[in-house]
């Protein structure tokens, strides 16, 4: 891999922050957004921008090609089966909501659903309110202090009345890799459906979903050098069959009259309303312009920068590592003892660094390990070794300060 | 001193300072002397919310006078609190109302005003007022 003409691609790479070089660590959040992405939204705005499905005018033709061409590729780059399980949402939020909610009419009081210690607060609260509204049962796979599952608990929690299990992929607050192979399997023994949440994954892992055989799945495209505001559900197709409609609207109908709809098929059923159109474009533009570097390529390069900064972090007196799996990726959770977070964030700001501090939107990880929350550098395949050693630097000088 | 007149203090110590470097140590430094909240106050009920670190402040009355203390998990939001404070502290509640918080700026922690800054210096500020509303009515 190439980094310094990779690096290229990204023009916000090139600014400066509080009069310093940025170093942009913090990924895991948010990822940059190359010139061919940015190119795709502009070309899509300058040439061709017009509502999708339903207009004759070559225009509207042009768009909707190019939509479901994204679509495509997104089916190939998963290995999904049929282009139709897959479904246009706002980003893996509104794909959670959307199964949640449609569940509703699929559980009943003394059902259970599992999730992971390890969650987003996204993740929790769709399922809670679930629970609420059916009566069923939210349990919770617990984690040990390295971060990772405890597969022999999920076993045990597993019963015929496990309805649903939800995990993410990737941990966005610890970096750990779930074994969600074991997850799926065991899951489907007892005859429960498998959400992932591959929000984290997706730009550090390559995703097999037929192998997997996963219910569902959802990506959110920021997170891999895509725009913001749009991602996808995959679902199986009877799943998605058997799912009523989430939001009513345009599109996603057959024949209205008012006394009866029927709904549209996969995937405008759940494709209520204009959609972004523009980011869909160009969250296969953006799936182009990593496989055009190659998953593979990303995920050694990745693992290697990682284990970097945790060795060089770790000669830092008092620094603290939180998720320590043995499979892990792309995130470095830390605290220096003695020290808030948010004051490391604040001084690593001041030296043009980004990282993330706070509790990342996962508060029972935090509570798990009784600390306010931590500083969060998270890589992707245009960071270096140099904004490594910057950051390692940084977090010295403030610990300097700050102690 | 006025509040006005101790602003101007504060405005002209940070004006020593040539780098951001000096002024962040300088507030550390001040945030080691605030005065702390007493420990039976540091209730979740006087957490500032709207911060990223915890930030507890109580008021109290001396005279005509409205005496704050405060506390905070993390250092630099320490020392921002002691710079509010400082400037708020031992004042009549009327004047805590009418005092405007344009030093802050000229003290070079402009980036700390905006009310999207998950530090809270917005909302610390909200409630140093809010504290001295609070007493001014029950003072008429």
């Amino acid at each position: 891999m190439d980094i310094i003409t990779i690096r290229k691609d990204f023009p916000i790479l090139e600014r400066e922050v509080n009069g310093q070089p940025l170093v942009y660590l913090d990924n895991a959040a948010t990822s940059q957004t190359p010139r061919q992405v940015i190119n795709t939204i502009v070309d899509y705005y300058e040439r061709y921008n017009a509502n999708i499905h339903r207009g004759v005018h070559s225009l509207s033709q042009e768009a909707t090609d190019a939509y479901e061409i994204a679509r495509k590729k997104i089916q190939e780059h998963f290995n999904i089966g049929h282009s139709h399980e897959v479904i246009f949402t706002s980003g893996t939020t509104h794909s959670i909501n959307l199964v949640a909610t449609g569940f509703t009419s699929f559980l009943k009081k003394g059902d259970e659903v599992l999730v992971s210690a390890m969650e987003h607060h996204s993740n929790i609260v769709p399922w809670q309110m679930l629970c609420e509204r059916t009566g069923a049962t939210l349990k919770v796979i617990p984690m040990n202090l390295e971060g990772e599952l405890v597969m022999e608990e999920y076993h045990q929690l597993l019963s015929e009345k496990t309805k649903l299990v939800f995990c993410n992929h990737v941990s966005n607050a610890l970096g750990t890799i779930n074994p969600i192979q074991e997850i799926i399997d065991a899951a489907h023994k007892v005859g429960a459906a498998v959400l992932i949440d591959g929000a984290q994954a997706a730009a550090h892992i390559q995703a097999d979903l037929k192998a997997l055989d996963v219910d569902f799945y959802t990506v959110s495209a920021h997170k891999m050098c895509g725009p913001t505001g749009v991602g996808i559900l995959y679902g199986k197709e009877e799943w998605l069959k058997k799912l009523p409609p989430y939001q009513g609207g345009g599109e996603m109908i057959a024949e209205v009259t008012f006394e009866k709809t029927t709904y549209a098929d996969l995937p405008h059923k759940f494709e209520a309303g204009t959609p972004n159109i523009c980011g869909g474009i160009a969250f296969g533009a953006a799936l182009d312009y990593i496989n055009s570097i190659g998953m593979n390529a990303i995920a050694q390069y990745e693992d290697e920068l990682v284990q970097y900064a945790t060795e060089q972090l770790l000669t830092i007196e008092g620094l603290r590592i939180y998720g320590t799996a043995k499979r892990k990726t792309s995130v470095i959770s830390f605290n220096i003892d003695g020290i808030h977070p948010y004051d490391i964030g604040t001084i690593l700001d001041k030296l043009g660094i980004a990282v993330r501090t706070g509790h990342h939107c996962a508060q029972p990880i935090m509570d798990f390990y009784q600390i306010p929350g931590t500083v969060r550098a998270s890589f992707s395949f245009y960071n270096t070794k140099e904004e490594v050693d910057k950051l390692v630097e940084g977090v010295k000088r403030a610990r300097n300060m700050l102690l | 001193m006025t509040i006005p007149e101790i602003q101007e203090e504060i405005v002209d110590e940070f004006s020593m300072f040539d780098d951001w470097m000096q002024r962040y140590e300088y507030m550390i430094e001040l945030g080691k002397s605030l005065p702390l909240i007493d420990e039976q106050y540091k209730t979740d009920e006087n957490i500032i919310k709207g911060c990223q670190s915890k930030v507890w402040v109580h008021a109290e009355l001396e005279d005509d006078k409205l005496v704050f203390t405060a506390d905070s998990d993390a250092i630099i939001t320490k020392g921002i609190i002691a710079i509010l404070i400082r400037a708020f502290s031992n004042q009549k509640p009327q004047d805590i109302i009418d005092a405007d918080t344009i030093f802050i700026d000229e003290i070079g922690l402009k980036e700390h005003l905006s009310p999207t800054r998950a530090n809270g210096l917005v909302s610390m500020i909200k409630q140093l007022k809010l504290y001295a509303v609070a007493y001014q009515t029950q003072l008429n």
